[in-house]
């Protein structure tokens, strides 16, 4: 048996997220975010650390709105369904956060240039645009074989790359699936991997079926057992996203003032995620969200 | 600015993003009004376009469905393939994308977008979400379609940055700064269609929807918009578009509520 990395939630974050730390989280866009994550940062007070990611849906916006957050690095940050993030919107007017703006595919390529242990990685793509003349990760270079104009994305290492998996190990040896954004890459560049699972399963069930894994458990610092932890995001295979919650979270994070109750009533007066989901979103609504319409897929012989 | 009451604008925007789809394209489908136009045309006169979503997914089949977001579960439901960004985008910068749809802020007479953040006549800044994918399809699709809201403050002579960049500064642009590809080819608005000059890459107006006089578009715009001397009507979206519309988007979240 490989030995277990098992922590509960509060204390993986107390251990791996430093303040001034480099967070990369929600890296697979829409699905699997890990606001419960998020939620245990705001918690814990974390101040001035810099967030990494492609777009955000609404996690980046709550921990700047919560005063967690120096500085960010990602490609948008926002509600997808509704456009606007207040928080962040407010905190780059004035001026409270700095942000070095990316394209889903620059950052995608300054992880990945990370995980490749490279100082950077050429692309053909920003070029002509302001993201490429402001971001001072981002330049340009002549091809070194054909003399072309090529763009150069600096890696990014991120201290800690945080993923909500489906199936994890005490070692941390986790299955996923799904569509992993800019997952595997993200991993690979961290310094520190932390996991939140939806189960704690036996290292046989991961590895009967390895090519489902995310990333080999030796790089894996902490997991951690968090069923529904990116509800209000969809988890693929457990549940559906609750599109009502993001339309919600527009209207509670509009003004300043709104905001401050949103966080109140949502995770500064809830001591960890059980709780949240049996007070604040109710069984009823965990049942709506579940997953109705099962496809399972069929197994594959790893045998000799 | 009335409507046929038959249609909603939003109806007719999309309506006219699905003609643009030829049938066998790889269309890299982005999110809201575009999504519903793949989908759309999927149904009609592309059955075999081919979906890429920015999050990993290629899919051949219409979702089982509606979505609102392109992680929606449905959305992965027996999908082509389910991979990563990474593998997504390099089937772009490969070349292997057709056509790219794209929403914005602000743009020029150009095609440049603008969804980082704009200046109001006094400097006041004003933060928008950013680029998320869109800047990587304007550079590497085959060409990109631009689908937004057509208001004097959003139609400006210079966007304040340039997010998602189109013809640049016009003729040679695009090549000269290195892109290996691509430009906007269409512009889808609330008041009508434009498109490109070959050679000088200014946008032009190309059809009026109906009830739209080319003064109220004129009006709108914040430049000297050059009008085509075949000035067409935007076709006004059929029966079976609206049925299939209202599959898609049930509550009218996307394409508003039928009057």
């Amino acid at each position: 048996m490989p030995p277990s990395k098992l922590l509960p939630l509060s204390e993986a974050v107390q251990r791996f997220v430093l303040d001034g730390a480099a967070v990369a989280l929600g890296l697979s866009l829409e699905t699997a975010i890990p606001f419960a994550f998020g939620h245990e940062v705001i918690r814990q007070k974390k101040r001035r650390l810099t967030l990494i990611g492609p777009i955000s849906d609404i996690l980046f916006d709550q921990l700047i709105g919560a005063g967690c957050v120096d500085r960010v690095r990602a490609a948008w940050v926002g509600n997808v369904i509704t456009g606007i993030g207040y928080n962040y919107q407010r905190a780059v007017e004035n001026g409270s956060i700095a942000v070095e703006h990316h394209s889903n595919f620059t950052i995608s390529l300054a992880l990945k240039a990370a995980s490749m242990g490279v100082p950077f990685l050429p692309a053909l793509t920003a070029l002509g645009s302001d993201i490429l003349n402001e971001n001072p990760s981002i330049t340009t270079m002549s091809c070194p074989f054909t003399g072309n104009r090529l763009a150069a994305i600096a890696a990014i290492r991120p201290d800690v790359a945080v993923v909500q998996v489906q199936r994890s190990d005490v070692a941390g040896n986790a299955h996923v699936w799904g569509c992993l954004g800019i997952t595997r890459e993200a991993c690979m560049a961290a310094e520190s991997v932390l996991l939140l699972a939806e189960e704690i399963v036996s290292s046989d069930v991961i590895f009967r079926d390895p090519n489902r894994v995310l990333i080999p458990g030796f790089r894996v610092s902490a997991v951690a057992h968090v069923p529904w932890g990116a509800y209000p995001s969809p988890m693929p295979g457990y549940y559906n996203r609750d599109h009502e919650e993001f339309l919600r979270y527009k209207n509670r994070s509009k003004r300043p003032e709104d905001f401050e109750r949103w966080l109140q009533s949502d995770v500064d007066d809830i001591p960890d995620r059980d709780t949240y989901m049996r007070i604040c979103i109710g069984e009823d609504r965990l049942q709506a969200l579940a997953i109705h319409n099962h496809s399972i897929a069929e197994g594959v012989d790893y045998g000799y | 600015m009335a409507t046929d009451a038959a249609y909603t604008r939003s109806q007719l925007m999309v309506t006219a993003a699905a003609r643009e789809i030829a049938d066998h394209e790889v269309i890299f489908v982005g999110m809201r009004l575009p999504l519903l136009g793949f989908l759309l045309a999927k149904s009609l006169h592309a059955p075999n376009a081919i979906g890429v979503y920015e999050l990993g997914i290629v899919r051949e089949s219409v979702s089982p469905e509606p979505i609102l977001t392109m992680g929606d579960l449905p959305n992965l439901y027996k999908a082509g393939w389910l991979a990563d960004t990474f593998d997504a985008m390099c089937l772009l910068q490969q070349g292997l994308v057709s056509a790219s749809f794209i929403g914005g802020a602000q743009v020029d007479r150009y095609g440049n977008l603008n969804t980082t953040r704009t200046f109001d006549p006094h400097g006041r800044m004003a933060s928008l979400p950013g680029s998320g994918g869109a800047c990587d399809l304007a550079c590497l699709a085959q060409r990109h379609i631009i689908v937004m809201s057509h208001e004097r403050r959003r139609f400006v002579e210079r966007v304040d940055y340039i997010t998602s960049p189109g013809w640049g500064e016009g003729g040679s642009w695009r090549n000269d700064v290195g892109l290996p590809r691509g430009g906007p080819s269409t512009v889808i608005t609330t008041l009508g269609v434009l498109r490109f000059d070959p050679e000088t890459r200014e946008m032009v107006l190309t059809s009026v929807h109906p009830g739209v006089q080319p003064e109220d578009v004129l009006a709108q715009t914040g430049w000297g918009l050059k009008i085509s001397s075949d000035l067409t009507e935007t076709p006004a979206p059929t029966a079976e578009e609206i049925d299939l519309l209202r599959r898609f988007d049930p509550k009218g979240y996307w394409t508003g509520k039928q009057r």
